[in-house]
């Protein structure tokens, strides 16, 4: 007397797989699987677009062998040591302290915002993801040139936190608006109240949200090199960079770099079960209310100072720093340094230059492993996605240093030279552009170009005349995001940089290391400057939430919409 | 007795009224649809019931008790209603056994309290306890979303349009399985709707709703044979309405001299009846030439202009399908059975 949810099968031998034929097609779908068709791509693109993959893989598969290549022994002797006890103590203590401080701050700002009749929600729901155009080195600068005290955990704590709360805030936001109203409302007539409805209904459904949101903080908090330098906070990446600035291509800098992997990948492999896993779909499938706003009441007031606060120490501070050495006189920082006109033009002119070089080699890198993903999508594009986005979660610094190592060692003469930074920002930055790219390509289905074919056109006119339309907006930002992201790069600038190439970043970074503040005001003014007008840009281009979606670490994060 | 008493209920949303003066009484152990066009406030009507909105005037007594009125809002939580929302409103996160004692006490969750009793009653075999609800289909979603609403044994249960989102066959099945369910635990119930057929299909009484305000409460054949306004009655269902002049029992219009029901107006009025109460035939005074035949198979509406009249009124009747003429054939019209009448 039940329906039968299956179409009926012909014959029996199959009907004992529907079950898992059901439970694979979920698993499968939102992949870009799309179509029918099978993977026939051409030899040329599949090559094209290993290389790509191959190229992001090979530091990771340079630092682990060399790690390996020393020697048990060795490394035991290398790693047993306080030092690194002390490293991976530091580590999880900030990895813990901002992940969970962050999960507080981002829940509780997403649910102010977005389920409450908070005064003015809207301007507090951009206020709060804007710190997120800030970079964590910037904001650095700015507590650490207000107090010198805003050093070690409690400064690490702050300017981490409230980088990268907003890694938080958007995928749980979004999770709550894209809430069925209904469940609340079922639960309250089967007797629970507005708390026990919160901890019953609405957090276990949170959970798939803040669970990824979680481990996107932890990834970024193992990989962040600037502030925890400026803060004088040692972790493993301050630890990489002093053990190659005192060895240059030592073992100890290796292995530190493998431990760091580690721990990488560990969040990494818990983000893809977290994704993979617990996705509670939606039930309902038509339209719905909005959902409802509960009343603040007297509450309102200390949320709304509450929220005034985070805005003052994630935005107000690091902003009004900035502001602040850039009207003062050289001498009232600790360390009198003025800033030249000429250094400044020059910075300038070589952070947009090595932007523009990199966005257009990673856009380039990223095309056809895009395109083979959007039209062949199979076992092979699948396993070349995974690849790229295993090596996403490897820090910045251990790229970095594979790349100095292996230019060392086997590609002397790239060593030092503008090509070899440039193609490291691609390797860098290609998990951010693939999937850009990859949904650029998605829009221009082939079914039109089958149709525009149908009409006559050959395919250089299906190119220009429906391709291109369609994709070229999605190309283009993907470039424009991979731009942003390496002005706003320092890791990898500081270490591959040639000698005598200054970029906004690096000023920033060694005028406040020698606690210069008026002399890096300016530098830290443009960075700002063009990172938050170029994220505002695209997003009135192109939508809030696809840029931050790719910003917040450049993956696709779940339910942000 | 009397389960549910609403009185001079009123809602407006920014000034805007939607519910004016609203009274019902629902009879203890009964099925009361609510039915009603979109817009006509029968979901703010259900809304205010269940306490997810504030009335602005009036009072809703729940088994006795004021739930709401002078200055009282009892929060949905405390209200003891079920309510099963429009697409079943499953908790996504708790397998269908746990979303159906989500309302019990801690103690009877963990023992998965009469569940197995519930999910028979719904019509659902036990061995669904443990599935989540993403493996059901949107049928079998909504008998659980039952089962959930009546666990906790509510003095109400309040049902918001919960077939809409099935398709005609599983309609059908689900309406009969949630109606056997609901009386077999006696339970009082409201059904808000927008289809007339499952309105008089389910209800032991119909509300119909009105641009905020209760137009008519009557048993189902009361509402379709004798509708309180020309409109309510083609909202009903479909109606063949006709200018005639009534006297005593009988009424002269365009089809003839037609038997009144009794109770009627006299004089000018508006005759109203149903196309399956027009028979036609071969022989009579009445003619009329078939324009149009939509055939369903088990019956067929035919689309007629009466002819020798002055205005040749066009009309529909509904036929069954063995007996659907063709399209241009003229043939005589008869009524069975009482015709009603409005004042004009």
């Amino acid at each position: 007397m039940h329906e039968v949810a299956s179409p009926t099968r012909t014959t029996p031998a199959s009907v004992p797989c529907a079950a898992s034929d059901v439970t694979k097609t979920r698993a499968r779908r939102g992949r870009g699987r799309g179509w029918g068709r099978r993977s026939n791509a051409p030899a040329a693109l599949r090559l094209s677009a290993a290389l790509a993959a191959v190229l992001v893989l090979l530091p990771l598969a340079w630092t682990v062998w060399q790690g390996v290549s020393y020697g048990w022994d060795n490394a035991v002797e290398l790693l047993v040591r306080p030092l690194v006890g002390e490293l991976l103590w530091h580590t999880v203590q900030i990895v813990v302290g901002a992940t969970v401080a962050s999960a507080v701050i981002g829940t509780a700002a997403a649910w102010f915002v977005e389920r409450t009749q908070l005064p003015g929600h809207r301007i507090w729901g951009v206020l709060v993801v804007v710190p997120l155009a800030i970079p964590a080195f910037i904001s650095s600068f700015a507590w650490v040139s207000l107090s010198l005290s805003l050093q070690d955990y409690a400064g690490a704590l702050l300017v981490i936190t409230s980088a990268y709360y907003p890694l938080i805030y958007l995928p749980v936001a979004a999770a709550l608006r894209g809430m069925d109203p209904a469940l609340e409302e079922s639960a309250r007539t089967l007797g629970c109240g507005p708390w026990q409805c919160f901890l019953r209904v609405i957090l276990p459904q949170l959970r798939p949200a803040l669970l990824g949101g979680m481990l996107l903080v932890a990834l970024g908090v193992l990989a962040e090199f600037g502030a925890f330098t400026l803060l004088r906070f040692r972790t493993f990446t301050t630890e990489i960079y002093a053990e190659y600035r005192a060895s240059f291509d030592g073992a100890g800098a290796s292995l530190l770099a493998c431990v760091l992997i580690v721990l990488c990948l560990l969040c990494l492999a818990a983000e893809f079960k977290v994704r993979g896993g617990a996705r509670y779909d939606r039930l309902d499938r038509g339209t719905r209310r909005n959902v409802t706003r509960y009343g603040l009441g007297w509450a309102r007031w200390p949320v709304l100072a509450g929220l005034t606060a985070l805005v003052v120490a994630t935005l107000v501070v690091p902003l009004g720093m900035i502001v602040y050495w850039l009207t003062q006189s050289a001498s009232a920082a600790v360390s009198p340094a003025d800033a030249s006109f000429d250094l400044l033009l020059d910075a300038t002119v070589n952070s947009l230059e090595l932007g523009a070089a990199g966005a257009l080699l990673t856009t380039l890198l990223a095309l056809p492993l895009g395109f083979l993903l959007a039209r062949h999508p199979g076992r092979f594009a699948h396993l070349l996605e995974r690849t790229v986005f295993l090596a996403q979660g490897i820090p910045g610094i251990v790229i970095a240093l594979a790349i100095v190592s292996l230019a060392i060692r086997a590609l002397e003469p790239l060593y030092q030279t503008t090509a070899l930074l440039v193609i490291s920002y691609s390797i860098l930055f290609l998990p951010l552009a693939m999937v850009s790219v990859r949904a650029a390509l998605l829009q221009a289905q082939p079914r039109l170009e089958d149709a525009a074919r149908a009409l006559g056109l050959n395919w250089i006119q299906v190119a220009w005349r429906v391709v291109l339309p369609l994709a070229g907006p999605g190309l283009g930002a993907a470039a424009a995001m991979v731009f942003t992201s390496i002005v706003t790069e320092l890791t990898t600038t500081l270490l591959l940089a040639p000698i005598g190439t200054k970029t906004l970043a690096t000023q920033v970074w060694v005028d406040t290391s020698t606690l210069a503040f008026a002399a890096a005001a300016p530098y830290a003014a443009l960075l700002a400057l063009i990172s938050l007008t170029s994220t505002w840009l695209l997003m009135s281009l192109l939508g809030k939430s696809a840029v931050l979606g790719a910003r917040a670490a450049g993956r696709e994060i779940e339910g942000v919409r | 007795m009397t389960e549910l008493t609403v009185a001079g209920l009123s809602k407006a949303f920014a000034q805007h009224p939607v519910l004016q003066q609203v009274d019902l009484t629902v009879p203890a152990g009964s099925l009361t649809a609510i039915l009603g066009p979109s817009g006509s406030g029968k979901t703010t009507l259900l809304r205010l019931l269940c306490g997810f909105e504030r009335a602005d005037a009036g009072s809703i007594r729940i088994g006795g008790r004021l739930v709401s009125g002078d200055g009282v809002h009892v929060p949905p939580e405390q209200r003891e209603i079920g309510y099963v929302p429009q697409e079943g409103g499953l908790f996504p996160h708790l397998s269908v056994a746990d979303n159906i004692t989500f309302g019990l006490a801690r103690r009877l969750r963990k023992q998965h309290y009469r569940v197995p009793e519930l999910l028979e009653l719904v019509g659902l075999p036990a061995s669904y306890a443990g599935r989540p609800p993403q493996e059901l289909s949107g049928g079998q979603q909504q008998r659980v979303s039952l089962a959930r609403a009546l666990a906790p044994a509510p003095a109400l249960v309040l049902l918001d349009e919960p077939f809409s989102a099935l398709d005609a066959a599983l309609r059908v099945e689900t309406r009969q399985a949630v109606a056997r369910a609901l009386e077999a635990a006696g339970a009082t119930a409201v059904l808000v709707t927008h289809d007339q057929a499952e309105a008089l299909s389910m209800g032991q009484q119909v509300a119909v709703l009105w641009q905020g305000q209760v137009a008519q409460v009557a048993s189902p054949a009361t509402l379709y044979r004798a509708p309180a306004s020309p409109e309510l009655g083609t909202f009903v269902g479909e109606a063949v309405l006709l200018d005639g002049i009534a006297r005593g029992h009988i009424v002269s219009c365009a089809l003839g001299e037609l038997a009144l029901a009794p109770g009627m107006p006299q004089g000018a009025v508006r005759v109203l009846l149903r196309p399956e109460q027009l028979r036609l035939g071969d022989a009579g005074p009445v003619r009329a030439r078939v324009l149009d035949v939509t055939y369903y198979g088990h019956d067929a509406s035919v689309s007629l202009a009466l002819l020798d009249t002055v205005d040749a009124p066009r009309l529909n009747a509904r036929v069954p399908g063995y007996a659907s003429p063709i399209p241009g054939a003229e043939l005589a019209l008869a009524v069975a059975g009482d015709v009603i009448a409005f004042a004009r």
